[in-house]
């Protein structure tokens, strides 16, 4: 007779957080180390650089801005898929997710047409310290949107037969998801005035 | 001839070396302290308490002390280590540069695998370099129309410096990182691309020794030996005199050889990947 | 949700290839490593044949190289480098890492700490693939054109960059080998910190569990900026970047094209910020495995167990904070240098906290000398020489002349072999019983145990002297160089001790599998111990344990007074 693997649905007394929960702060943790990397990396390239551009000259702004309230917006919006939830309103939820992930491609549509424009510009990774880091700390995000908007999309279809069987756990679920989303919005907010703006 | 290397620091014919030997004798000998008597309570406790009828474990034993006493002195001496030997040796080492006028100015430009050793001649200066200008018998692009690169003197892994004169080493790198070793000198130093690191020292004896390379730098990096050679202050002049380039010939007289290289290497020679 | 409860009825590729089950995980992640372990040490081997007889064709074998690693059988420069870079990788992160967290970690804690299994089964199995993806693409590397990394295990820039293909898949490798290491972590941390029995508090855990916490939280923050770092790197040798090269460099005579700004550096502090928490990591579970052992086998607490717990946590959070000890010689300014070299000397505090509270265990118990105990014990003064061989090294002055030196790979290698790997033996002794339900035998164990010890210290010890003398690491041909040349007699000493040390890890292959049909048949606590993976069945099935275990004391309650036995398991609750 097996046993059962505790505070999958319930969180734990002490902790007060389920092990999905748990497991998605550590993983942001490590995230966080990742994209700290990145951006001491930014910051070794441009304070030893004899002369660095200011991203407003070379970036698009007005089009940056747009992708950052997008984000944000679908910030707001995957919140609103797990209030849903937690309101038991299926329905509504699924609206605000697919709001979600629509906002994410729309993010990285707008991404790939910057990018587009950068490459026939003639502009790439390896033209300068400038587009290297550019191009690799974005790039690097938009994959993180990709990847969030391939488990939101499993979460809005296959993923919510959960939801019939194991309302709390299919809850928490999304509740992490929201973290992970959060997470990469908030990268981005960091992102955007660094590149674009300094 | 005298013995320079054998099982344990060689020779040390620098004036940084007794300070840095002096600072790996002490280390050693804490070492040696404190292994030979927390070894000596191994195997005596691994004796007295091995399992055998009638001498059952005890379950609740006082506090040790000599530990917590032991351990406060390895970090109070740990303390002098860093304060009364490695920051004054690093300080003096790093630091304390000798005064440029009285020292020898050489610079070196490390490459896949040679050390090019190059002086600035009689005016002093080193004359311009441009890495285009890089060629197999100009392996440090020198610029042949700057004024002051026409007594320049380049090397291919021979490095002569006078004894008893401080010598300032200006590294460079042309391709990956290397690093600048002469072990009789207790001098080590990475030799990183994009910067110059400057490295001093100044020999107490004379005689033939080597530079090695310290980091992997590639196929060739077993064989990046460089020769370094401490003489008097004549021979070292003589020397740099033998070297010299060859005055410009007037016409009808058949040209001098080219530039002269001391390895029979070419500059630019050994694999690319490594 | 529980995961399956039909383990029985599964296909036996769900039930021993893709297994959610912790101990299989655990298993196949041990052997993986064993394995790995294995093929490291071999590679090992070729080298000492060429550093013994530099420019020698190699006898019999040599006929079996293909000619671009061997003509003749006399090794060529690029094979001799490819094999250093592979060996010091493979041994780290292939076989190490996968044994000590993923094998013994995955196997012990969940027992250990009365759990049915890891918090996240799925994660942990895809851990375990992405970590044999890995494998395979190092494994594989070798046969390109152009053969695997050489440039060593540290990848040093420019050099990685402008190297051949094979660093391009040691970094694809990496990438996977990370993300195994990410993956597992948060599972450990979830785990332990979630799943522990009713009346385990974290001052009951046993020093392993403490030991496995602390290196899953080195292994998750300190692995992502070497991710990092090897897209960079792989940027660099791609998409044509120049992160890690500066401007104007000429390799082979030409100007390298490309955009420069470069900076070399940058790859060695991204690297060493994790290389050095790797370390700890490295060490930690074996200091636990010890703590085990001993405990177990001195049949008396451990000394200290609290001093211990703190100094483990201590010593995680200073790991992050020393990484530029290893480049005191890049031309850092004596400020920087001053301060790793403070929080170097500080670490070392810790570490020989935990070394003397292991070593004061012994005081006072009733020892029994088997194999387990055995490689315990002699984990103790060879962690201890390679401890303090640190000195020197982290001491930034002395480090001028013995950087880059055979003192370096002295060191570590103390640290690992003798130390890391000697406990990870005794664990396999400690442990076999319970995942396989019979004991190895004691024979083959000892006749495994004495050789080693004494070729291990014949390979190693002789590399001080060597350092001393100023021989560079990472040559071809050491006899090229008259101060090498003159320690050259020594490389030959340490070339046959390592193949006789080679020999003697036959016992161990033998008793190993051996075992596995002959061994002696043994109950669930056949070392009369007190953790709570001895109230399991040997081994345990699917679940662990019939009820949830609950812990009514601490971990090593070995001859407590007045009872009739000498040891007290943690979830007994009357009297033994």
């Amino acid at each position: 007779m097996s046993s059962l693997i505790r505070y999958i649905s319930k969180p734990h007394p002490v902790t007060g957080v389920t092990n999905a929960k748990l497991g998605t702060w550590c993983f942001l943790a490590s995230e966080v180390m990742l994209f700290g990397g990145l951006f001491s990396t930014y910051v070794l390239l441009r304070t030893g650089a004899s002369h660095w551009p200011r991203g407003s000259e070379l970036l698009n702004v007005p089009l940056a801005t747009l992708n950052t309230l997008i984000l944000i917006t679908s910030s707001v919006t995957m919140v609103m898929s797990w209030a849903s939830l937690a309101m038991k309103d299926f329905p509504k939820y699924r609206f605000y997710m697919a709001s979600t992930i629509l906002l994410g491609l729309a993010f990285l549509g707008v991404k790939s047409f910057e990018y587009g424009s950068k490459f026939s510009h003639h502009h790439f990774p390896s033209t300068d310290p400038f587009y290297a880091i550019y191009f690799t700390l974005t790039g690097l995000h938009g994959l993180h949107v990709l990847g969030g908007i391939i488990v939101n999309t499993y979460f809005l279809f296959p993923g919510s037969a959960l939801w019939r069987t194991e309302p709390e756990q299919f809850t928490g679920r999304i509740e992490c998801a929201g973290l992970y989303w959060h997470f990469v919005d908030l990268v981005w907010i960091f992102l955007f005035p660094v590149l674009y703006l300094l | 001839m005298e013995k320079y290397y054998g099982w344990g620091l060689p020779i040390d014919i620098s004036t940084q070396g007794p300070e840095i030997d002096r600072l790996i004798y002490v280390v050693h000998g804490l070492m040696a302290a404190l292994f030979i008597g927390w070894f000596a309570y191994l195997v005596i406790a691994l004796i007295r308490f091995r399992q055998r009828p009638g001498h059952a474990a005890v379950y609740q034993l006082n506090h040790f002390k000599a530990p917590t006493y032991i351990e406060v002195a390895v970090a109070l001496f740990e303390v002098l280590l860093l304060v009364g030997f490695s920051f004054p040796v690093l300080n003096h080492v790093r630091n304390v540069f000798p005064d440029p006028a009285k020292a020898l100015q050489v610079r070196i430009v490390a490459e896949q695998f040679v050390w090019n050793v190059h002086y600035p001649g009689d005016d002093g200066i080193f004359g311009k370099t441009n890495i285009h200008l890089i060629s197999g018998t100009n392996p440090v692009g020198l610029d042949s129309s700057d004024p002051a690169a026409k007594d320049d003197i380049v090397m291919i892994n021979q490095f002569h410096v006078p004894v008893h004169k401080p010598v300032i080493v200006q590294l460079s790198s042309k391709d990956v990182i290397h690093s600048f070793s002469i072990p009789v000198m207790r001098v080590k130093q990475d030799v990183i691309p994009g910067q110059t690191i400057p490295v001093w020292f100044e020999a107490t004896k004379t005689g033939n020794f080597e530079i090695a390379c310290a980091q992997l730098c590639g196929l060739g990096h077993y064989r990046m030996r460089g020769f370094f050679t401490v003489e008097t202050e004549d021979q070292f002049h003589s020397w740099l005199n033998s070297m010299k380039p060859p005055e410009p010939a007037p016409a009808n007289v058949p040209t001098a050889p080219a530039m002269p290289v001391a390895s029979p290497t070419p500059a630019s020679s050994g694999g690319v990947t490594g | 949700m529980s995961h399956d409860d039909h383990s029985e009825k599964l296909p036996f590729w769900r039930k021993y290839i893709f297994s959610l089950d912790h101990k299989v995980i655990g298993v196949q992640y041990a052997v993986t490593g064993l394995l790995f372990l294995l093929f490291g040490f071999s590679l090992m081997m070729l080298i000492r044949w060429q550093l013994a007889y530099p420019g020698k064709p190699m006898p019999f074998l040599g006929q079996f190289f293909h000619p671009k690693t061997m003509i003749g059988g006399i090794m060529l420069p690029e094979f001799y480098n490819q094999l250093g870079a592979m060996h010091g990788t493979i041994m780290v992160f292939l076989g190490v890492v996968p044994l000590a967290v993923g094998g013994f970690g995955n196997y012990v804690v969940p027992l250990q700490i009365g759990a049915p299994d890891m918090a996240f089964p799925k994660l942990n199995m895809m851990s375990y693939w992405s970590y044999f993806l890995g494998g395979v693409v190092m494994f594989s590397s070798f046969f390109l054109p152009e053969g695997s990394a050489q440039s060593g295990w540290t990848s040093y820039a420019p050099l990685s960059v402008i190297a051949s293909s094979g660093q391009t898949w040691w970094l694809f490798g990496m990438v996977l080998l990370i993300t195994s290491s990410l993956l597992g972590s948060a599972n450990f941390i979830t785990t332990i910190v979630q799943l522990r029995a009713d009346g385990l508090s974290f001052f009951r855990l046993p020093f392993f569990v403490w030991a496995q916490f602390v290196t899953s939280f080195l292994l998750l923050l300190a692995f992502p900026p070497l991710e990092a770092a090897g897209v960079l790197q792989l940027m660099d040798r791609l998409a044509g970047t120049s992160f890690f090269l500066p401007s104007g460099l000429v390799v082979a005579g030409r100007v390298l094209e490309r955009s420069g700004g470069g900076n070399p550096l940058l790859w060695q502090h991204l690297f060493w910020f994790l290389a050095h928490p790797e370390v700890y990591v490295l060490i930690l579970p074996a200091m636990g495995i010890v703590a085990e052992v001993l405990a177990t086998n001195t049949r008396k607490p451990i000394y200290g167990y609290k001093a211990m717990v703190y100094s483990v946590i201590f010593l995680g959070f200073m790991s992050f904070i020393v990484w530029a000890h290893h480049m005191f010689l890049t031309g850092m300014g004596t400020k920087m240098s001053a301060f790793f070299q403070i929080t170097t000397m500080i670490i070392s505090i810790p570490s020989i906290v935990i070394l003397t509270a292991l070593a004061l265990s012994l005081w006072g118990g009733s020892i029994r000398f088997n194999t387990p105990t055995l490689f315990a014990i002699a984990f103790l003064p060879m962690f201890g020489i390679g401890g303090l061989t640190g000195l020197p090294l982290g001491l930034a002055a002395s480090d001028i002349h013995l950087h880059d030196t055979y003192y370096v790979i002295g060191h570590f290698h103390y640290v690992v072999a003798p130390g890391t790997l000697f406990a990870l033996f005794a664990g396999v002794y400690h442990w076999y019983p319970k995942v396989t339900g019979r004991k190895m035998s004691e024979f083959l164990g000892k006749l495994h145990f004495w050789p080693s010890l004494v070729f291990i210290n014949c390979v190693f010890m002789p590399m001080f002297l060597m350092g001393l003398a100023g021989v560079s690491r990472r040559l071809w041909d050491p006899t090229q160089y008259a101060h090498a040349q003159a320690v050259q007699p020594l490389n030959v000493f340490i070339s046959f001790s390592a193949w006789f040390l080679g020999l003697a890890q036959i016992p161990f292959i033998l008793n190993f599998f051996g075992s596995l049909l002959w061994g002696k048949k043994v109950d669930r606590n056949p070392w009369e111990a007190t953790t709570l993976e001895w109230s399991a069945l040997s081994p345990p099935p699917h679940g662990n344990f019939n009820h949830p275990p609950v812990v009514y004391r601490g971990p090593y309650e070995y001859s407590v007074p007045g009872q009739k036995h000498d040891f007290w398991p943690q979830d007994m609750k009357e009297k033994n």
